[in-house]
């Protein structure tokens, strides 16, 4: 008989670890008499939850086929000045801009997912070198901020439904949508079975190219979607705002506090989006709490190996002996064969 | 590396596995078709390469400076080797490389008696954050790339708020000499750089751990850990040895970056990027197993090389990244089917072509599931 600790998935770990942060968070604003709960701290923490959010989606796709995506702080860099460049303003100009700046992202993340799994590079020095090549272009032909967003496009980042910014919705339909496609497609169920084992899928007889590329696309057009709201909210086009960011670093460890395992083909989005959340709701009360900005950086590297230890562990072990009455993910992948 | 050495197993009543199967010739050629070869030649032809465009180049004493110069990154790519040949990462490395160096600024001052107890204290807070790193990672089971990314965020927080983000205090002379002292008068070479000294004694002891058992074992580990584990290895403690020489590495490098340059924290920032392209491009595959250790340091000299030739050919700074980035991924991709070609041939399958996936599934023999 186990106990009910056991039966808890890693997402509820996860789940409960955010909501132990929400209530420690409120308490401490509160000990600093400031409410947790008002209307501006709440659109902090989900300002703060989108861009990172947007990249940390794209970034579980990549980490549950198996690979990782070191490039999306220069992706996010270059869709910003790109778009500002071509919009300069003029309100006209905001589509085709936006459509540029997707396209560019995702012929980025089809050379990505095509080095990956046509040259057998691993995914860490695919993405790495695809985001030196992207650094050269940058520091080549823009220094200092670039172009402008028309006032209609810096909208995006100003409006608000009720106490929900826009930018947080437009993460929340990103994130279903990847949701339904790992969930309800045979290309989501790929994902899993090519990031789970290559060889078993391709025996399986999945082409396991296709799922690697997807992945990638879907990866480097989410990070270009953080890259315009950032453009949105700053209104200028800048270089290093990806960079600075620290976007990879931080999007993979969003991605695994959430529980997907680094080695891929185990993992969830909902988990992720509650990662992301701890981080921000973090950041939120370190605000408040003025901690020194270097010091931030020690507590963060604390939570993320505390947080990811807490399950690390028993994540290995949890797959159901065999013969056993499949359940959860097991269930579905065997429905659909 | 591809040069086979059989250790002496008892072999009782089948014919002896030979020791090599080809001459000195065949295998010198095997070994240059791995990409842990390739990347000599490579460096080899970087180097002609730079001659020719700078005939300065080909006097001895400037490539002694220059490998002075690039021995703290090749210490730090044969400590990364290790963490990267046992199948984990270590992302730590330039925050340790910038402790190391504030510790030295502000613990040795102007005092040439501190130097010793000093280095040994740097040598100590390197030991134990690679143990640390090691334990966490093999013990808790957190993956190598969060660990090391934790610590590289917290160590780097923590010197950056001790320090205040700025170059406080300046270590004795006596202290910067490691790193940019040398001897005068050597024949040959004119002159020989303490770094480089350091660095050829650190590759021949990392050489020879290598061919101890713990290197094989290190190996073993990294190629598949779970057969190394019911063989009987210690399979955490291997990692962390090699979490703690890879941090022990940077310390060194740190050690010799104070003589090259100040006293800031941020000194050693993307190092350990650096030492893992360098690992990569030595031909050593990320997820472990596989590579040689002198291939990693030579990477890192190719690298330097490639630098030292866009300089010299004058291309502008800012796009150094993006040749550094192709030269990357196309390095990679060769080495991923050169790991391949250079196979040792096993047993009847000897004559047959390298190609490991078969382009068409053998159909039918399998059901998939079980």
């Amino acid at each position: 008989m186990r106990s009910r600790l056991q039966h808890l998935t890693s997402t509820g770990i996860v789940v409960a670890v955010l909501v132990l942060s929400l209530v420690v968070g409120a308490i401490l604003t509160a000990i600093e008499g400031r409410n947790f709960l008002s209307s501006g701290n709440i659109d902090a923490i989900l300002t703060g939850c989108s861009i990172l959010g947007l990249i940390a989606i794209g970034q579980t796709l990549v980490i549950l086929v198996g690979s990782l995506d070191l490039s999306v702080p220069f992706v996010v860099s270059l869709t910003s000045v790109l778009a500002a460049g071509h919009m300069a303003g003029e309100p006209g100009n905001v589509v085709p801009a936006v459509l540029l700046a997707l396209g560019i992202a995702a012929v980025i993340g089809l050379a990505n997912g095509l080095v990956v799994s046509f040259l057998k590079v691993h995914g860490f020095v695919a993405t790495l070198g695809m985001g030196l090549i992207i650094s050269g272009y940058i520091g080549s032909n823009y220094q200092g901020s670039h172009g402008l967003a028309p006032r209609s496009f810096r909208l995006i980042d100003a409006t608000q439904i009720g106490p929900v910014p826009l930018t947080f919705l437009i993460m929340l339909g990103c994130a279903l949508l990847a949701i339904l496609m790992l969930r309800r497609t045979r290309l989501g169920h790929h994902l899993y079975a090519v990031g789970g084992s290559p060889e078993v899928a391709r025996l399986s007889g999945i082409r396991t190219s296709v799922p690697v590329v997807v992945a990638h696309v879907l990866c480097s057009v989410l990070a270009a979607v953080a890259g315009l709201l950032l453009l949105s909210r700053l209104s200028v086009g800048s270089p290093t705002i990806g960079s600075q960011g620290d976007y990879d670093l931080m999007s993979i460890a969003a991605v695994v506090l959430g529980g997907t395992l680094l080695a891929g083909g185990k993992g969830n989005i909902v988990g992720t989006l509650a990662g992301v959340a701890i981080f921000a709701v973090l950041d939120s009360v370190m605000g408040v709490m003025q901690v020194n900005p270097f010091l931030k950086d020690v507590i963060r590297g604390l939570v993320i190996v505390a947080a990811v230890a807490v399950y690390a562990g028993r994540e290995i072990d949890r797959r159901p002996a065999r013969f056993d009455r499949p359940t959860g993910l097991d269930a579905v992948l065997q429905e659909t064969k | 590396m591809s040069t086979p050495v059989t250790t002496s197993t008892p072999a009782p009543a089948r014919a002896a596995i030979p020791a090599h199967q080809r001459g000195l010739g065949g295998r010198l050629l095997a070994a240059i078709l791995t990409p842990g070869g390739a990347v000599f030649v490579l460096a080899a032809v970087l180097l002609i390469a730079t001659i020719q465009a700078n005939p300065n180049f080909g006097d001895p004493g400037v490539v002694m400076l220059f490998l002075g110069r690039t021995a703290p990154i090749a210490i730090a790519a044969i400590g990364q080797y290790y963490v990267i040949v046992s199948g984990e990462f270590d992302l730590s490395m330039g925050a340790v490389i910038g402790t190391q160096v504030v510790l030295a600024g502000n613990m040795i001052g102007e005092d040439p008696d501190k130097v010793v107890p000093v280095t040994v204290l740097m040598l100590l807070v390197g030991a134990a954050v690679g143990f640390v790193n090691g334990v966490v990672t093999t013990l808790l089971r957190v993956p190598s790339f969060i660990v090391t990314l934790g610590m590289m965020l917290a160590l780097g927080g923590l010197v950056s708020y001790l320090t205040g983000g700025a170059a406080t205090g300046n270590p004795v002379d006596e202290f910067r000499e490691i790193g940019r002292g040398r001897f005068e008068n050597v024949p040959l070479v004119e002159f020989l750089p303490y770094p480089l000294l350091i660095l050829v004694v650190l590759a021949i002891v990392a050489s020879w751990l290598m061919r101890r058992p713990f290197g094989r074992n290190l190996l073993a580990v990294g190629d598949n850990p779970e057969s190394a584990e019911r063989s009987g290895t210690s399979v955490w403690w291997l990692k962390t040895r090699a979490f703690m020489i890879s941090s022990l590495a940077a310390s060194v490098s740190g050690i010799l970056l104070v003589g090259y340059a100040g006293v800031h924290p941020s000194v050693g920032d993307g190092y350990e990027f650096t030492a893992i392209t360098a690992v990569v491009l030595g031909g050593v595959l990320l997820g472990g197993g596989r590579g040689w250790v002198l291939s990693a340091a030579a990477g890192a000299i190719a690298l330097e090389l490639l630098f030292t030739l866009l300089t010299v050919k004058e291309v502008e700074s800012t796009w150094r990244d993006t040749v550094q980035g192709v030269i990357i991924i196309l390095a990679v991709a060769v080495a991923a089917r050169g790991w391949q070609a250079g196979r040792r041939p096993r047993g009847s399958a000897r004559q047959a072509p390298s190609t490991r996936i078969p382009t068409t599934p053998t159909p039918g023999t399998t059901n998939g599931d079980n």
